[in-house]
């Protein structure tokens, strides 16, 4: 075990002795996470998201109870600070305010929504198809986001309503005691009471609560942040594996193992190496942005189990890449690649809900995924039962990996008895 | 006196290449014993076999009591390996080096740090210990290379062609810190394609080419078996091509050989001071001009040229 400690100590200092590497490890993420809150006033601004007065154009077309029930939503007091919405009368006006960039985006809610929800008083929806459009401003793809996020937020909550009026009508039928006019009565009523609940519904976790109970607001920073700190975690982590490579073509690896050390113990030291380099990135990332940026990010303890985490997944990764490498050079090439990729199928850059199901489905092969699930969850004021899925994810990710690895190592001979 | 590495029929194959054949030989304790042959000709390949880097296809070696194959952790802690390569961290000082390399052989605290200075002293690098290895010159890394070999206080050293490459002061230094090394009592397995180096440190020498060994004893030994010829060597200027000349001097009477290297014409013979004139004539037929001559006594170069045809550095 010491002589693991020997290597992997050896590898930390040899790393952060690089410029290069420290310029890639911890001085890109921290540029572009600063750049990232100067875009977004985080800097400027005196509330906590750094965004404000966010401009949406809706057409209410409806007559029903979801309808006002949106448009309530969007001009809630909650979200008064976020928001500013403007009520057009037509939906060719709201396109219009889009297109003159006056609007992040349009929401024109048709006519005849509520009601293809809601029952009627015989207890049936009108049973049309009725859409609420959703019209992006392509120059405000961080605004429409989040604008979007509401309204799926709000959707969700219908949907829900939806589903467990129809359960309680069918429920209250198969007793028997439920005559056609009372579940008539009954499905109006429902469908009211839901539809005034989707209204007081929170829309969204832009406004969250900690476990004490004390309010916490979005911070765009607290989703760039572990973005960017995961995306350079794979540059680290592949970097690692490049140096098995290097110093296997520059003799240090053969010495390695001509001394009175086993080929488990070089290659554990090494991939120990790779993964206490990770973990001090993240923590010397984590730590920088939380006393130069004050972000909160949340639960010190899940802070660090998540670190540990996507350390371990990221190494796993690490390791995988150089084992179907034959230069330093091909790791270097393929783990720049790789961070790219798993930093944009990651979320790194944007929120992965707004791309197609598969795209974010495929997202999960990545640390990023699940790390930025955990790390804005405990920033959000998750505990840490909320994220022990990420963290069981990134575990089982690690292992695999570090497993896939360790063969393939010894099968290419990379490492010998 | 027992051998302290016994080598028997050793042979390691890539694929389909044969990069050692089958070679035998012992190092006995205290001695200094080389193999010496062109580059490519299997001694890196030797040494790595019997310092445990890679099994043998077939063979065996025994150091120190212990088989390569059988007991390879027991093999590495009898011996030191300096390789041919420049094995060293160079964002790291020598004394981080030498710390890091004393630790993977198992020494730790005041005892290591004793060691280092004494290492440090040896190959004189006390006084530039803190300095990074990537400011070194390339005798200075030479030596560092060299002295991690050493931290172990190993009973047996192989080194593999340490002074490539590097300033004549810097190898003459190498050269006596290796005898001085083996007057301490450490038994050397050195190889070199240099000829006056085996022969400068060497008790007895091996003659390898083509993973085969050709020729094995003392320098007396095999210098004997040239002993009625000698070596005759013709400068020529370096724009000259001396391949027309090489070909008709060994058409001459009494010429064994003739071989050449850079602009250095080698030619074995029974009797250089007889073909002086006719190599002469020769060389101004063929519109080449000699600049100077050398008749040099039977050496190791002839031996190998003896042997193979071929020089040394061919």
């Amino acid at each position: 075990m010491k002589k693991l400690f020997i290597i992997a100590l050896k590898d930390m200092k040899l790393i952060f002795r690089d410029p290069t590497a420290l310029i890639m490890m911890l001085l890109a993420p921290f540029l572009i996470t600063l750049g990232m809150g100067l875009i977004t006033g985080r800097f400027s601004a005196n509330t906590n998201s750094g965004i404000s007065n966010i401009p949406v154009a809706i057409v209410n077309q409806d007559e029903g109870e979801l309808g006002k029930a949106l448009e309530a939503v969007f001009s809630s007091d909650e979200l008064a600070d976020l928001l500013e919405p403007t009520f057009a009368a037509t939906p060719a006006e709201a396109r219009q305010l889009v297109e003159a960039d006056q609007a992040s985006a349009a929401i024109i809610i048709p006519q005849g929504f509520s009601a293809s929800i809601i029952p009627d008083e015989r207890g049936s929806t009108s049973g049309e198809t009725v859409q609420i459009s959703f019209i992006a401003n392509s120059n405000s793809p961080t605004y429409s986001g989040i604008l979007r996020s509401i309204l799926d937020a709000f959707l969700t909550q219908v949907e829900v309503g939806r589903i467990g009026a129809e359960v309680t009508l069918s429920q209250v039928a198969q007793t028997g005691k439920l005559t056609p006019e009372l579940a008539a009565q009954l499905g109006a009523v429902l469908g009211t009471q839901f539809g005034q609940q989707s209204a007081q519904a929170q829309p969204i976790q832009l406004e969250n609560t900690t476990a004490s109970g004390a309010a916490v607001k979005f911070d765009l920073l607290m989703y760039f942040a572990p973005g960017m700190a995961l995306m350079f975690l794979m540059f680290t982590v592949s970097n690692g594996g490049r140096t098995l490579l290097l110093e296997n073509r520059t003799g240090t690896l053969p010495r390695m193992m001509q001394t009175p050390t086993t080929s488990a113990q070089i290659l554990g030291g090494k991939l120990l190496g790779i993964f206490l380099t990770a973990i001090a990135q993240l923590a010397i990332l984590i730590g920088s942005t939380t006393l130069l940026f004050r972000l909160d990010w949340g639960e010190p303890l899940g802070v660090i189990l998540l670190i540990l985490a996507a350390a371990f997944a990221a190494s796993g990764w690490g390791s995988f890449i150089a084992t179907f490498s034959k230069t330093p050079a091909q790791v270097a090439n393929l783990g720049s690649v790789i961070m790219l990729f798993f930093g944009l199928l990651g979320g790194s850059f944007f929120d992965m809900s707004q791309l197609p199901e598969w795209v974010s489905t495929l997202g999960k092969i990545t640390p990023n995924a699940w790390g930025l699930q955990g790390f804005t969850t405990l920033a959000g004021g998750g505990t840490l039962r909320n994220i022990s899925e990420p963290l069981l994810a990134l575990l089982i990710m690690g292992i695999i990996l570090f497993a896939l690895a360790s063969i393939w190592m010894r099968r290419r001979g990379l490492v010998r008895k | 006196m027992a051998p302290i590495l016994e080598v028997r029929d050793l042979v390691k194959k890539y694929d389909d290449f044969t990069a050692v054949n089958g070679i035998s030989f012992s190092v006995d304790e205290g001695e200094i014993f080389s193999l010496l042959g062109p580059n490519g000709a299997g001694k890196t390949t030797t040494i790595s076999v019997i310092s445990t880097l890679f099994p043998p296809t077939s063979g065996d070696a025994s150091v120190c009591g212990h088989s390569v194959t059988k007991d390879p952790m027991a093999v590495k802690r009898c011996i030191g390996v300096v390789p041919q390569e420049l094995a060293l961290y160079e964002d790291l000082t020598a004394l981080e080096n030498l710390h890091f390399w004393g630790q993977m052989y198992g020494l730790s605290g005041k005892p290591l740090a004793d060691r280092i200075a004494e290492v440090l002293e040896q190959i004189g690098l006390a006084d530039k210990a803190k300095q990074r290895i990537k400011t070194y010159s390339g005798g200075m890394k030479r030596r560092v290379n060299i002295g991690i070999g050493l931290l172990h206080k190993p009973k047996l050293l192989f080194m593999d062609e340490p002074t490539v490459g590097i300033d004549p002061q810097s190898r003459r230094a190498i050269l006596d810190s290796v005898k001085e090394l083996n007057r301490q009592g450490m038994s050397i397995l050195y190889t070199t394609h240099y000829m006056e180096e085996a022969q400068e440190l060497s008790d007895r020498v091996g003659i390898i080419d083509h993973g085969e060994l050709i020729a094995l004893g003392t320098q007396e030994e095999l210098t004997r078996q040239v002993n009625e010829t000698d070596t005759l060597v013709l400068h020529i200027a370096e724009n000259e091509d001396p391949q027309p000349l090489v070909n008709r001097l060994q058409t001459l009477d009494g010429v064994s050989r003739a071989s050449v290297i850079d602009h250095e014409i080698s030619i074995i013979t029974r009797s250089a001071q007889e073909l002086i004139a006719p190599a002469v004539q020769t060389a101004e037929a063929v519109g080449i001009k000699i600049y100077s001559v050398d008749i040099r006594e039977p050496n190791l170069e002839a031996v190998f040229l003896h042997l193979t045809g071929r020089a040394l550095r061919d």
